[in-house]
């Protein structure tokens, strides 16, 4: 046969393509809801990386630590007690801010979503803050496709981001403080950290991240008083009185 | 011809060592330079390429008095495209971490010259079961050199191998620092270039004729 005829080559490219097309649609179709179901179990994993939790059942340990996936409003009201959770890291905007109230070894714990840009593609994470929701408890960095041993380095645990414990994310008056700076120049051991040697433009991303993402949350972390969460402790019950005394 | 013969043995065998795809053939070369700062990117590219590279050989094989001379390099490419978004769907459904690990790579192996130099230089002109043997070898081959490579960046780099520390603290405590270059493409470039070399020079049959 001659397979250099004109009719041949535009047949056998027609039937090729519309054997690989409907291939690709059905694999893509039939492993769609497998391939959700790790993303999403994906996500759970990294809020609990964020609170310091690795443990084997992260379904289980998710049911057992997060209480609710809040959203707020702008002004950090809550505006709906769950559905944080179905919100992509990428579409946390001002007025669609997710919230994850948890609760570790009794204490509240408050996990926000982080999204920013790196070198090569986008990098995201969450920040775990302590009930005074200004000193950081847990940090998780990912990345889409940063340089392996340089940028990929954000998601070392041991070297990068266990640093951020402990640290402070806000001042008093509720500016983001938190920041990354470039490696061995450490000046205020309280609120920054170590970047990484070659890795500078993931680290500065890593910065302006954790400064935009946390900076969306001012209204909601500067308003101390929690009545939900913290006002049958006496510090906090206190603490209330003023805020409530003030407006 | 049995399955196993003299001939079908070189195919798998030659490209490991005497016809190896990335420091004889020279193919290949842009993902070693990107994948191989760390050895477990690396090993898995490695396998990847070496599954993919071989399905794809058969594949091509079996269609190889089909294809239409003038659009087989397209027909090449959608059948390479096609088995990478398959394998890439497949992982993310039943091996998330790998495909999380693998990221931009598992697409990037589409662009992998080794495959569609094997396929237009052996598949095309091979039946399946020697085209098999060929992508396994080929593949294989790739492999080898990428944790070579690997393995001095890591070591040399960052101290460590596979993630975990191997350079004794109390050699930085002495003044010793990770080479930054080896982090850096080039030096899977420089490392490729000294491989050639060591090869060229231990196999003289491989030096072109002198005038």
């Amino acid at each position: 046969m001659n397979t250099n005829k004109n009719s041949y080559i535009f047949i056998y490219a027609s039937v090729m393509v519309i054997i690989v097309a409907f291939l690709l649609a059905f694999v893509s179709s039939a492993l769609k809801p497998i391939q959700q179901k790790n993303v999403e179990l994906d996500k759970k994993k990294q809020v609990l990386a964020a609170l310091n939790i690795f443990e084997k059942d992260a379904e289980a340990a998710y049911n057992t630590y997060v209480k609710a996936d809040q959203l707020l409003n702008a002004d950090g009201t809550v505006a709906a007690e769950n559905g944080g959770f179905a919100v992509e890291n990428a579409a946390v905007s001002a007025d669609n801010l997710p919230l994850y109230v948890c609760e570790v070894e009794g204490e509240t714990k408050y996990v926000l979503p982080l999204y920013g840009a790196g070198l090569w593609g986008p990098i995201w994470g969450y920040v775990a803050l302590n009930a005074d929701k200004e000193t950081i408890y847990g940090v998780y960095f990912s990345h889409a496709g940063e340089t392996p041993g340089l940028g990929a380095e954000i998601t070392n645990r041991d070297k990068f981001q266990v640093p951020f414990i402990g640290k402070k994310a806000l001042n008093t008056a509720g500016d983001v403080v938190i920041s990354v700076v470039k490696n061995g120049k450490v000046q205020n051991a309280e609120c920054e950290v170590d970047g990484i040697s070659g890795g500078t433009i993931t680290s500065n991303g890593v910065n302006a991240m954790l400064k935009d993402g946390i900076g969306l949350y001012k209204a909601f972390l500067t308003k101390k008083c929690d009545k939900g969460a913290c006002a049958a402790k006496a510090e906090c019950a206190e603490q209330c009185q003023t805020e409530v005394v003030n407006q | 011809m049995s399955l196993f013969s003299k001939q079908n043995m070189e195919a798998l065998k030659t490209p490991l060592g005497m016809n190896n795809p990335v420091t004889v053939q020279v193919l290949g070369i842009c993902s070693a330079l990107a994948v191989t700062a760390q050895l477990k990117p690396a090993i898995v590219m490695g396998l990847s390429v070496t599954i993919i590279v071989a399905m794809a050989n058969v594949i091509i094989s079996l269609l190889r008095n089909t294809i239409p001379n003038r659009i087989r390099i397209i027909v090449q490419l959608v059948v390479v495209a096609a088995l990478v978004t398959i394998v890439s769907e497949i992982l993310k459904a039943f091996a998330y971490d790998v495909s999380v690990e693998l990221s931009v790579y598992i697409g990037l192996i589409i662009t992998n010259c080794i495959l569609m130099g094997r396929l237009e230089a052996f598949a095309m002109g091979n039946s399946p079961w020697p085209s098999f043997l060929d992508g396994i070898g080929n593949g294989l081959g790739y492999a080898k050199i990428l944790v070579i490579v690997a393995f001095i960046r890591e070591l040399f780099g960052s101290g460590c191998l596979f993630g975990y520390q191997v350079i004794p603290a109390w050699c930085y405590e002495h003044g010793y620092i990770n080479n930054g270059l080896m982090l850096m493409p080039p030096a899977a470039l420089i490392i490729v270039g000294c491989i050639i070399w060591y090869q060229r020079a231990r196999h003289t049959e491989l030096q072109e004729e002198q005038n």
